[in-house]
């Protein structure tokens, strides 16, 4: 329990790099770029675009409001995507810096996952123009739209600590990510209806796979304007706990032998 | 504990593993598991250590190189952990082990000094109080909006010991920092760093210019291979290390 106090103070004695290093990220991502942060709302919107083109003409769905159902699914699975992927190189990429100074090193998985999710919020502008173009009815229910990000969030966050501790030791990770990554977007209903599947994989999804509870309860709330089935969000909530506590776990069981590995 | 020791060192030992058989993929340590081969070559960069300095005491540490001094003071920062024995600390410590780790080459020097200053545990108000203090101490005023990446060593070095070196801390510690700045800068940091041990800090310095040593520090820790050699008065060690040296 003290042990618990004294890091939670030490937490808000480094508050300040948490916030700098955040805002680096975010001021780093379009340097030089000549449309700036106007990127984070036409890069999800013209990969919608193509998504939609290819999966209403090639692959056909039968889908009520296809780029409304198309733009959800996409913007959390980026998220959870970009978050993993960062947060691998969080330990590593500062490796000289946790060489020479003391800094509690979940600060930088943190802020790594943290920035993730400031561009997944500059993201939703672009979800808001899809919704205004396709006359989506807002309901009071998108209240509940922050109650899903938290659970996502804190998904990621529970992934990221143990990507960036485990990849420490072992690099293959990086690459064996990228196929599980791949993979994941398959077994998550982001351009297909889940119905399509056979019952067993179904079934499969449902139980296994969190994204697809954070992907429906958005839906849910957006494209029937109703609330999320509470059996989900319950799931959604324990499924991201239980990585946070697992992934923080093995992130401080071994992060006193980063510095003979980075 | 006592309340005038800034820095107790018992018994430590860091242990490292050769870099030459690191196991850093999946498929070689599944390969060494299943020879039995997991274990690896170890190496102490530190061996028993142990010595205790006083509070406004100024410690040089001498030896050549790869004989343990950066680590000693990596040990001492809370970077590295004892393999064996422990370590204590009281009070705050501003690392300059190498000056400007925290920067970031894209930032400009402005943000860079902001971040630096958090990396260090100093808050965003206090590092505006004394904004124009450090950029006055570097002299770089007129390079603050350009990327950290387009400057040299020695200008680096500069921005990254004033911004250290901003509050009083507690106990400073210095790792052969100053050998790229000029030798106007490196009079103004030493002149800074004797004011700072007059005014009570707890300095270790790390230095392989002797007469700096002898200058800025009071006392010398001596280590060979990873053990202590000698303590004593810095005079007296800089003489031995200096014959130890010639014969050698």
């Amino acid at each position: 329990m003290e042990k618990m106090k004294e890091r939670i103070r030490t937490f808000f004695g480094y508050k300040d790099l948490f916030h700098e290093l955040v805002s680096k990220d975010i001021k780093l991502k379009y340097r030089r770029s000549f449309l700036g942060y106007i990127w984070s709302i036409l890069n999800p919107l013209l990969i919608m675009c193509i998504m939609v083109l290819v999966f209403s003409h090639m692959f056909r769905f039968d889908i009520a409001n296809y780029p409304v159902y198309l733009i959800i699914g996409q913007t959390i699975f980026n998220f959870f995507s970009e978050a993993t992927n960062k947060s691998m190189w969080a330990i590593l990429g500062n490796a000289s810096l946790l060489k020479k100074v003391y800094v509690p090193k979940y600060v930088f998985t943190l802020s790594t996952v943290t920035s993730s999710c400031v561009n997944m919020l500059f993201s939703l502008g672009a979800m808001l123009i899809v919704f205004i173009f396709c006359h989506v009815m807002i309901t009071p229910w998108i209240l509940f739209v922050p109650v899903i990000l938290l659970q996502v969030y804190i998904f990621c966050l529970g992934m990221g600590m143990f990507l960036s501790a485990t990849t420490v030791f072992f690099r293959d990770i990086q690459y064996i990510w990228s196929a599980v990554i791949t993979a994941w977007m398959y077994v998550t209903p982001i351009f297909y209806p889940i119905q399509q599947l056979p019952e067993w994989l179904q079934r499969g999804i449902k139980h296994l796979n969190p994204l697809y509870s954070y992907i429906q309860q958005f839906r849910m709330i957006v494209l029937d304007g109703a609330c999320p089935d509470p059996r989900l969000v319950l799931y959604g909530f324990v499924v991201a706990l239980t990585m946070l506590v697992l992934g923080t776990w093995v992130f401080f069981k071994s992060q006193d032998k980063f510095i003979l590995y980075i | 504990m006592d309340t005038d020791i800034a820095v107790k060192v018992d018994h430590a030992t860091v242990r490292f593993n050769m870099a030459t058989e690191r196991i850093d993929n999946l498929k070689e340590y599944f390969v060494k598991l299943v020879q039995g081969k997991l274990m690896f070559q170890e190496f102490l960069a530190l061996k028993d250590v142990s010595f205790e300095v006083k509070k406004g005491e100024a410690w040089g540490l001498v030896g050549t190189n790869g004989s343990g001094k950066s680590t000693m003071l990596k040990l001492i920062s809370g970077i590295l952990k004892p393999y064996k024995g422990t370590v204590t600390v009281n009070g705050s410590i501003a690392p300059l082990i190498e000056l400007g780790a925290g920067f970031d080459g894209e930032l400009t020097a402005r943000e860079n000094i902001f971040l630096n200053g958090a990396v260090l545990g100093y808050n965003h108000k206090f590092m505006e109080e004394h904004f124009d203090e450090i950029v006055d101490f570097a002299e770089l005023r007129d390079f603050l909006d350009m990327p950290i990446k387009n400057y040299s060593s020695g200008m680096a070095a500069r921005l990254g010991f004033a911004i250290a070196t901003i509050v009083r801390p507690d106990i400073l510690i210095c790792d052969e920092v100053l050998a790229v700045g000029d030798y106007a800068f490196q009079q103004k940091c030493e002149k800074r760093m004797t004011d700072m041990r007059d005014a009570g800090t707890t300095l270790l310095y790390v230095s392989h210019n002797m007469e700096s040593v002898k200058k800025v520090c009071d006392h010398a820790l001596w280590l060979n291979k990873g053990s202590v050699q000698e303590t004593g008065s810095v005079d007296e060690i800089a003489e031995k290390y200096m014959q130890f040296e010639k014969e050698r």
